[in-house]
């Protein structure tokens, strides 16, 4: 096993995390015994060629699945003990999300996607906060756009709205310039790692971009389902 | 609430975007369908109800082809019973040159005894109800016998030999026959104006009624006391049977329209099913995406049945708003076939299409609906990660339910239910695997064509099992529209055809032995020949060797009838040309032995009788006794005049009769008619052409309410074709980017695809017009008794229609995909 710091106020823990799947073939291995922590505010990569895990990594760190075995901290709670609504509840209080195919719901215009998570999570004044953010993230004026009336770029300025909406604890972010061009992505990642500094929120970043990896502080390589490097960057 | 307004606000956005219009129009179409008719058999329903209290006019109606004697009403007088007579029969009346058959009813004072009879004071002018009857020297006559004879209120009209002044329109009698108007628009005239048309004398056909009414004890204590004296020729009819017979004569229609609505319910409820999965799968994204953004099961279930449950109001609010202008043309169309207007529509239809809706939604849509709450929220970042699948025995259990419970509402009785059910599921089967089979065959003929016939004919045998529902669905409403367009003008065009060129059209009855020579006269003077007159003398059966007909055991049903019924009888020397014996000899010529009679071979096979039996029948107080000499068949669409029973010359000598015969009148003829009319007023004639015309009217406007109805049937098969073709539109925008990104041009994907919805249309034609011949054959040869001919036209009409149809509407439902640009739709891919 990787020898792994492990700050004092970790939000997201993972210990000797397996998940295996059955196929026509066997049992495959997609992850194998994985272990890290991460602290607040930490911003992480997760790099690896494809098939390495990152996705599936990221889909149990978030609790959107379930490991063949080991446990998920997150904020200090198991996931793993939880049921599925348990996990959502969790995922509603704590997490926030940005897709690489930002995901947004096409019957809902802007600000009704940020307003989404701060009414599922019981936010007194969704209206408000969805609007405020939509200003930081430079989409005030379209508000009322519907998703199939917005650019890429704005589309995935609104999945980062909804997913810093509610404070969450960790922003899980798969791909996220993965549809869009490099222009545009950098704008995008500038306005994350902005927001991840000013809320101090856990930024956890899987990508094939390997300068934007260097971007975060730290570096979590895979290797056909294993933790093979964890790195900080260098300063 | 965070539920409710995520449902709305999605919900609203859906609908606009088009997502759920397939569902909607399905869940629209059922109600439509279900509300269209059930407002129509909810009014007629009531109509009938409403008329068969009154039906009667009277409490006790005694009918009689003789005078009732005087004796009766003053009977009936002493139990306090209050009285009224009518006398009624079939007459043509003239005003100036024009002439129309009508039935002519006098009716004394007190008429009617129970319901009201409605005028108007002029033609479509405001009804209300008549006090007491026509002054003496006025008539009331229905505005169709007016319009025949163009003229209007005020106006004279010549009733045999009386001129009457037209006083009102009648626009409703308690006694005109149930629900349905009779044939010949009807004339109310004082009874004290009976004698001045000299229309009633020795032999004419009189039906004469002594209407009772009063108190029930009384009327059955009356009815008890004067029974047994009856005439055999008086035939009672009190309320319970009447009401009872209408009764059951409109919940019959209302079950087979009913029936009808079901089957368009039911595609319907494919085209729920299929649209549901679909809409079920498309949202999916939206659910993985909501529970990552942590959305519980509950909410989702929740906000998943709120729609569902809005898209029901909705599709009943569409639905009942179709149905309700459906219903309004029928009634339109065919107002004058009833007898009265109609009471207004009530809103039982709406709360049936409501219940009904749910039901469909809960037993075709929850289960994909419930799949949705399984959703695994993983699928945000692995778009394969699906639900499981609904069970099948939920899937199974929850439609069949619903079509039960349906059909149980439709039917309303559980033996029934069972045949109807077990005979759908059959046939469903039965379509289903001739589907199958066919669009087996069309996969197999893909071989060796150009690549875009290769591609549509690739697409309907990998989607085998949709496309056969396909194929089933469209087939079904194709077949009852061509059944109903083609089969019925065949049916009545065969029918025609059996008539020869030179049948008559026209009957004279009613013909005193007197006015044989002057009418012979009048005919030959206009080069015509003179047609034969044949005697008409009515009797009633007594026995039939020796036993009682009223308690004799007959072989069938309609034996009772046929023994206890007035008869026509006639003798003849000669056999005519439409007859053929088939058992035993006519009687030789000059024959004057014993009375013999010749009886025709279904009343002979219906009374149980045979060569040598003896049938008494008593005529205006005597018996006559005849011995059974020959059996004949009788060609009854000759239009001759034709009896059940004919008797040797010389037995009914003593009798008095009057004539009747029948003649080929063109219309260029048709003043010879008036000058017979005119000459002889007490003749009567029936102008068959217009009473065919009549019929053929009838059965038209019948059928084109039929016909509305089964418009939904087709709707929902093009709802079937619709939601499958939008369940595959994913799968078929990829493929046409791909197609088209390897160089095919747009206008091959198109072909390929018509090609595909062709190949489907035909294949729904074949079965349509298959089953539109099978039944129609059926239906010619049981009910009709004629050989059915091979159409041609309907197995054109079928395959040009089936093809054409499925094309227009699957291309309509499938042009989004082919022409989404490929760089779009592979890069979202």
């Amino acid at each position: 096993m990787t020898s792994l710091s492990v700050p004092e106020d970790a939000v997201l823990t993972a210990e000797n995390v397996t998940k295996q799947v059955s196929s026509p073939e066997g049992t495959l291995t997609i992850l194998s015994d994985v272990s890290f922590s991460i602290g607040k505010g930490e911003s992480v990569a997760i790099v690896g060629a494809s098939g390495a895990g990152k996705s599936t990594l990221l889909a149990l760190l978030a609790g959107l699945d379930l490991p063949t075995s080991g446990r998920i901290l997150l904020n200090g709670t198991d996931l793993t003990a939880l049921d599925e609504d348990g996990r959502a509840a969790l995922r509603a209080a704590n997490v926030g999300f940005v897709f690489q195919s930002f995901h947004l719901v096409p019957s809902l215009n802007a600000l009704e996607n940020v307003m989404l998570p701060l009414e599922l999570g019981g936010n007194a004044t969704p209206r408000k906060t969805a609007l405020d953010i939509l200003q930081k993230v430079g989409l005030g004026e379209r508000v009322r756009h519907y998703p199939s009336q917005l650019s890429g770029g704005e589309m995935q300025r609104v999945a980062i709205a909804r997913a810093f909406a509610t404070g969450p604890a960790v922003l899980f972010a798969d791909e996220p310039t993965g549809n869009l061009d490099s222009r545009t992505g950098d704008h995008i990642m500038n306005l994350m790692f902005e927001l991840n500094r000013s809320s101090s929120t856990t930024l956890l970043l899987v990508t094939h971009d390997k300068a934007l990896a260097r971007r975060c502080d730290r570096e979590i390589s895979l290797d056909a389902g294993r933790l093979v490097s964890d790195r900080k960057a260098a300063a | 609430m965070k539920a409710l307004s995520f449902a709305l606000r999605s919900f609203g956005r859906e609908l606009r975007s088009g997502e759920v219009i397939v569902l909607l129009s399905a869940v629209a179409l059922a109600v439509a369908a279900l509300t269209a008719v059930g407002f129509l058999t909810d009014r007629i329903g009531r109509a009938v109800a409403r008329q068969a209290n009154e039906v009667l006019a009277a409490d006790l109606r005694l009918r009689s082809p003789d005078p009732l004697p005087l004796e009766w009403r003053a009977a009936a007088a002493d139990y306090g019973l209050q009285t009224a007579e009518t006398q009624s029969f079939p007459s043509v009346v003239f005003a100036g040159e024009l002439n129309a058959l009508s039935t002519i009813i006098g009716i004394g004072d007190g008429y009617p005894l129970r319901g009201a009879v409605r005028i108007a004071d002029d033609l479509f002018g405001e009804e209300r109800v008549a006090e007491g009857i026509p002054e003496p020297g006025s008539v009331w006559a229905d505005s169709s016998l007016l319009a025949k004879l163009n003229i209007e209120v005020g106006d004279s009209i010549s009733v045999g030999e009386a001129e009457l002044r037209v006083a009102a329109v009648l626009t409703y009698r308690p006694d005109q026959s149930i629900g349905f108007a009779s044939l010949a628009p009807s004339l109310l005239l004082n009874l004290r104006d009976m004698p001045a048309t000299a229309l009633i004398n020795e032999g004419s056909r009189v039906q004469y009624a002594l209407l009772v009414a009063g108190e029930q004890a009384d009327v059955d204590e009356f009815f008890l006391a004067v029974e047994d004296d009856l005439p055999d020729s008086v035939r009672t009819l009190n309320q319970e049977d009447s009401s009872e017979r209408a009764t059951n004569a409109s919940s019959r229609a209302q079950r087979f329209l009913s029936l009808t609505a079901v089957i368009s319910l039911l595609l319907s409820a494919v085209a729920i099913a299929m649209s549901a999965r679909r809409y079920a799968h498309r949202r999916m994204d939206a659910v993985a995406l909501m529970k990552s953004l942590g959305a519980s099961q509950r909410f989702v279930l929740q906000a998943a049945s709120i729609q569902l449950v809005i898209l029901g109001l909705l599709g009943v609010l569409i639905g009942s708003i179709i149905g309700y202008l459906v219903e309004y043309a029928v009634t339109g169309m065919l107002a004058d076939l009833f007898a009265s207007a109609l009471p207004e529509p009530g809103f039982t239809p709406v709360l049936l299409g409501t219940g009904s809706a749910l039901i469909l939604l809960v037993g075709f849509a929850l289960p994909s609906l419930l799949q949705l709450r399984n959703t695994p929220p993983l699928r945000v970042l692995r778009h394969d990660a699906m639900p499981p699948p609904p069970s099948r025995l939920l899937v199974a259990g929850t439609s069949l339910l619903a079509v039960t419970a349906l059909l149980y509402q439709a039917i309303g009785d559980a033996q029934m239910l069972v045949i109807v059910l077990g005979g759908m599921l059959a046939v469903s089967a039965s379509l289903y695997v001739a589907g199958r089979g066919l669009v087996a065959l069309l996969g197999r003929s893909r071989g060796g064509v150009g690549i875009a016939w290769r591609y549509g004919l690739a697409n309907v045998a990998r989607r085998g099992r949709d496309s056969a529902v396909q194929v089933v669905a469209f087939g079904l409403g194709l077949t009852v529209l061509l059944l109903l367009t083609f089969v019925r003008t065949d049916l009545l065009e065969g029918w025609r055809q059996t008539l020869d060129e030179d049948a008559p059209n026209h009957f004279l009855i009613n013909i005193q032995p007197h006015e044989r020579e002057s009418l012979a006269g009048i005919i030959r003077a206009d080069g015509l020949e003179v047609p034969q007159f044949v005697p008409l003398i009515r009797g009633r059966m007594t026995t039939i060797n020796g036993e009682d007909v009223k308690t004799r055991k007959y072989p069938v049903e309609d034996g009772e009838w046929m023994a206890n019924r007035e008869a026509n009888l006639t003798w003849l020397e000669q056999l005519s040309s439409s007859n053929e014996i088939v058992a035993g000899e006519w009687w030789p010529e000059g024959y004057d032995g014993d009375p013999l009679v010749s009886v025709e071979e279904d009343a002979a096979m219906e009374l149980g009788v045979g060569l040598g039996d003896r049938l008494v029948f008593l005529i205006a107080g005597q018996e006559i006794d005849l011995t059974i000499s020959s059996i004949r068949r009788v060609n009854w669409d000759s239009f001759q005049p034709n009896f059940f029973m004919v008797i040797s010359p010389g037995a009914l000598d003593n009798f008095p009769s009057t004539y009747v015969a029948s003649m080929r009148i063109t219309e260029s003829q048709d003043d010879l008619l008036i000058r017979l009319v005119r000459a002889h007023p007490t003749v009567s004639v029936i102008d068959l052409d217009a009473i065919l015309r009549q019929v053929k009217g009838i059965i038209d406007k019948a059928s084109l309410a039929v016909q509305a109805v089964f418009v939904f049937t087709l709707a929902a098969g093009i709802a079937v074709l619709f939601a499958a073709v939008q369940s595959t539109i994913d799968e078929r925008r990829f493929e046409s980017a791909i197609l088209r990104a390897l160089g095919v041009r747009r206008r091959t994907v198109l072909s390929g695809v018509l090609t595909e919805f062709a190949a489907l249309g035909f294949a729904s034609g074949l079965l349509a017009a298959a089953g539109a011949s099978i039944l129609a054959s059926v239906i010619a040869v049981q009910l009709f008794e004629l050989e059915y001919a091979f159409n041609p036209m309907l197995w054109v009409a079928g395959l040009a229609g089936g093809v054409l149809l499925v094309c227009l509407s699957g291309f309509v439902a499938a042009r989004g995909a082919i022409n989404a640009p490929p760089t779009d739709v592979l890069r979202a891919a």
